[in-house]
């Protein structure tokens, strides 16, 4: 699930920070540059695990700022492709199924990869796995805030950075803001034996 | 006297230091050593521990190599696998390093981090890995060994401990070929033998073993 990145930064250091410690004003700035922030095709950044070089602190003519270069290694959250992962059911919608893991929310698993046959259903809002046995069909709910477990098939990044003014002229009018996306999603898959929620495959 | 914007923050280090050196400033003003501005010698001394001195140069002498790039670079997206039990560590750790050292000064740029940290700890504990220790891993790591899985197989089995055969069937690939039924039972034996089963599984197991004593006392 979590893999470990190494990176090149510089990392600018103001001077009302100089009687601290250089190691943990370094630390500081890049936990607050990159902590629960996604790079592009990267991940979404957790927390520093440790700093493996610094070179030289400069201090530029205009600036009496310090600028490090520093070799650092940061923790990151990127599940390998195939990987079994357990979440929540966030909730369903004809999209699909929306799990979140607490710390990441955009996972959605499409209804083609759902346990088929699958139906969902409209007044509850809800995706329904219907089980067929000999005694006959078994409609399985699948709730909000039920554990879930799925495999990762594909995951996809955007890159979200802002771009210039574009020069079209359909912006000039704005009835709808720009839609907000997620800048890493995952893409995820429960048709396999052992797979959805874990009260359908417990043996108790 | 010539023109020269004091605060023009340079974008490239050598554009601005070329321009101060053909305003032709006397070189103690332009080149500020970082020492007079470090008070605490402890900076100093943490940066000669680190191994590197604070120079204070003017840079875009090409001699001084300085290349400004500003852009942050990922040099290996993937050097390691962290198992859950590992990150696990990395962020308890932190959280005591930083209760421990006074969150007043922190709390206006960190919530980022407070955020990351809180969700994250909150979802790891909540799988089996919290009671897992480096003893516990090594352990795993050669009992495995005779099992011939893959790196990422047996990093699944070590954070989900899975107890049944559908779930070792879906971490490790193409199992039915090559494991046997009483490989993959071995399997299921060394991993819920030397793991530690998660919270909720040791909350039934006490309340069982209090059950079977109940039944003992009437006897």
């Amino acid at each position: 699930m979590f893999v470990l990145v190494e990176m090149v930064d510089t990392v600018r250091i103001p001077p009302w920070q100089f009687e601290r410690k250089l190691n943990d004003s370094i630390a500081e700035e890049l936990n607050k540059k990159l902590a629960n922030k996604v790079v592009y095709n990267v991940g979404l950044c957790i927390c520093l695990f440790d700093i493996t070089k610094l070179e030289d602190a400069y201090v530029f003519p205009g600036d009496g700022a310090s600028h490090t270069k520093v070799h650092f290694r940061y923790v990151v959250f990127h599940p390998f492709l195939d990987e079994i992962l357990i979440g929540k059911i966030k909730g369903c919608s004809p999209e699909g199924v929306h799990v979140s893991l607490g710390f990441f929310d955009d996972i959605l698993i499409p209804p083609e990869s759902l346990q088929q046959p699958a139906k969902f259903d409209e007044v509850e809002q809800v995706w329904v796995w219907e089980y067929e046995t000999e005694e006959g069909a078994h409609d399985l709910y699948m709730d909000t805030g039920e554990e879930i477990r799925f495999r990762v098939v594909d995951e996809s990044f955007v890159d979200t950075s802002p771009t210039g003014p574009s020069s079209a002229d359909a912006t000039t009018s704005s009835e709808e803001l720009p839609k907000k996306e997620a800048p890493y999603t995952l893409v995820g898959s429960i048709s396999e034996p052992g797979l959805g929620l874990l009260s359908w495959w417990t043996s108790n | 006297m010539q023109e020269h914007s004091p605060t023009r923050a340079p974008e490239k280090g050598e554009r601005a230091a070329r321009g101060s050196g053909s305003a032709k400033l006397p070189a103690c003003s332009a080149a500020i050593p970082a020492s007079t501005l470090a008070r605490g010698a402890g900076t100093l001394a943490r940066s000669a521990a680190a191994g590197t001195a604070v120079k204070c140069e003017v840079p875009g002498l090409l001699a001084a190599g300085v290349t400004r790039r500003d852009v942050m670079e990922v040099k290996d997206a993937n050097s390691a696998l962290l198992s859950n039990y590992e990150v696990f560590q990395l962020l308890t750790d932190l959280k005591e390093q930083r209760k421990e050292s006074g969150k007043n000064k922190h709390s206006s740029g960190q919530q980022n981090l407070n955020t990351i940290t809180y969700e994250t700890l909150k979802y790891i504990s909540k799988t089996p890995c919290r009671h897992q220790s480096p003893e516990i891993v090594r352990e795993f790591l050669t009992a495995m060994k005779s099992h011939k899985l893959t790196k990422a197989e047996k990093l699944q089995l070590l954070n989900h401990r899975p107890v049944t055969a559908v779930e070792i069937q879906l971490m490790v690939e193409e199992s039915e070929e090559r494991l046997t039924e009483e490989q993959i039972e071995a399997l299921l034996h060394t991993v819920t033998s030397i793991l530690p089963a998660g919270p909720e599984a040791e909350q039934k197991k006490n309340t069982n073993s209090d059950v079977a004593m109940d039944e003992e006392d009437p006897a």
